[in-house]
């Protein structure tokens, strides 16, 4: 479900239920997930598929925390609260977890940060910084990533791509393009624009850039960016939605 | 402190562009300080050719790309107490270890064939051993502390070195990142 601000003027119909963060006491709406109640009361909890103004997908797994009673962790985007729930968000093991799924990402494609257009401006590096993520323990594939700059504007650089399926969400639910999606399983996953053809060659997208900027990696970039160039508009998407929230 | 009591301190660069050896240098006025309490038993910025056999502290800059890089990899481990990972190559592979998309051959072409105007050939001799992949170090060896950045900065350097002579343990991660 998208999750779009409601409307001030919207009358009250939820309930509030009382929840304990990291032994802090919150109250939320009832239909509110974790993360976002995190969120309003100054809670971080890492996060990289999750972006406000898009439907919540869980797919990084990054957002994992612990729920009290529950065996099994899960992922604070995608989890609503309820009464008495007992979070955890930071523990020892939440923190293991979240940095070998880091040194995964790092492992699986290729990110030389050093010559990567994204250095400096990236939200994958900046997870790893926050998590502690200093090394990759696993074994790097090493395996080689199409490169596709055949549209005018834009590359995508699927070396650099970490599947949060942003690109896919954002152009299809906030420009109604619907140019990404995803092809694949395990490490032949890829995101493609229409039926897997050039990007350039799209019929659909309008290229309205869109993906580019809610890319958080140096995966979909603007052509004619050298290393570290790249930086993106880290606000306008809260803003688009809520302007067409109140319309 | 008396000139035995000085800890001692070795470096070498492996597969890397020296750019960590320089921000080392980047100390400045604080080489000095250092001098004071440091011995540099073993670098490419001092005479020595041997690297002695017991060393408080190894640094290593670059990946493991060569026999060469892989046999004084080994030989530090041995021979440091506390060694350190400096810099993106010597952590990642990084920028060296963007030629383990290809093989052996096309690395071998693409430097001295194709790039090359005047008699573009192949070397019989004196070519590097070369490993496929290009690693990191501690997946050869064990590794103390990794310090990332390329290259990490002078004060960045400072810092760890600082804490270790302190007797604390440091965390660069506080103050450098990857491609920092
Ligand atoms: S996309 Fe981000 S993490 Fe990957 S190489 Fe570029 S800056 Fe580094
Ligand atoms: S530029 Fe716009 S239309 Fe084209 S793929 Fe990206 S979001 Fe979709
Ligand atoms: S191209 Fe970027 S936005 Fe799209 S899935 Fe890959 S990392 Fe995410």
């Amino acid at each position: 479900m998208p999750r779009y601000p409601t409307p001030a003027n919207a009358p009250p119909k939820v309930r509030v239920v009382t929840l304990r963060i990291n032994g802090q006491d919150v109250s939320a709406r009832e239909d509110e997930t974790i993360l976002s109640v995190a969120v309003d009361h100054g809670i971080r909890i890492p996060s990289l598929c999750y972006l406000e103004g898009l439907t919540a997908w869980g797919a990084c797994r990054l957002c994992v925390v612990e729920v009290a009673g529950i065996p099994k962790l899960l992922p604070a985007c995608s989890t609503v609260v309820t009464e008495g729930m007992v979070v955890e968000t930071n523990s020892d093991k939440l923190k293991r977890y979240r940095r070998m799924i880091l040194e995964l990402l790092f492992a699986e494609r290729n990110h030389v940060c050093s010559v990567c257009v994204s250095n400096g401006h990236c939200e994958l590096q900046n997870l790893a910084a926050e998590c502690g993520m200093d090394h990759v323990r696993v074994p790097y594939r090493n395996a080689p990533y199409e490169v596709d700059s055949s549209h005018d504007f834009f590359r995508v650089d699927h070396n650099r791509c970490v599947l949060c399926t942003r690109c896919v969400r954002v152009c299809d639910e906030i420009e109604g393009a619907h140019t990404w999606d995803v092809m694949g399983r395990g490490v032949e996953c890829q995101v493609i624009t229409d039926l897997h053809t050039p990007w350039g060659e799209s019929e659909s997208c309008t290229s309205c850039g869109k993906c580019v900027q809610v890319c958080p990696t140096g995966a979909l970039v603007k052509k004619g960016t050298a290393a570290g160039e790249m930086e993106k508009l880290g606000d306008f998407l809260p803003y688009l939605t809520q302007m067409r929230g109140k319309q | 402190m008396s000139a035995t009591e000085k800890i001692t301190l070795a470096t070498a660069w492996l597969d890397g562009c020296s750019g960590c050896h320089m921000s080392f240098l980047d100390l400045d006025e604080r080489l000095i300080t250092l001098a004071e309490l440091v011995d540099v038993v073993y670098s490419p910025i001092v005479d020595t050719k041997e690297l002695p056999q017991q060393v408080d502290v190894g640094i290593l800059e670059g990946a493991v790309s060569s026999e060469e890089d892989l046999a004084k990899a080994r030989m530090f481990r041995e021979r440091c107490k506390f060694l350190i990972s400096l810099g993106d190559c010597a952590i990642t592979g990084n920028v060296p270890s963007m030629r383990n998309m290809f093989d052996l051959d096309e690395v071998f072409d693409r430097a001295f064939v194709e790039t090359v105007q005047a008699q573009p050939q192949r070397p019989t001799e004196g070519l590097p051993q070369l490993l496929q992949p290009v690693r990191p170090i501690h997946h050869v060896v064990p590794v103390d502390l990794v310090v990332q950045g390329c290259p990490p900065s002078a004060d960045t350097i400072w810092y760890v070195l600082t804490e270790l002579m302190a007797g604390r343990a440091p965390d660069p991660t506080q103050i450098t990142r990857f491609g920092a």
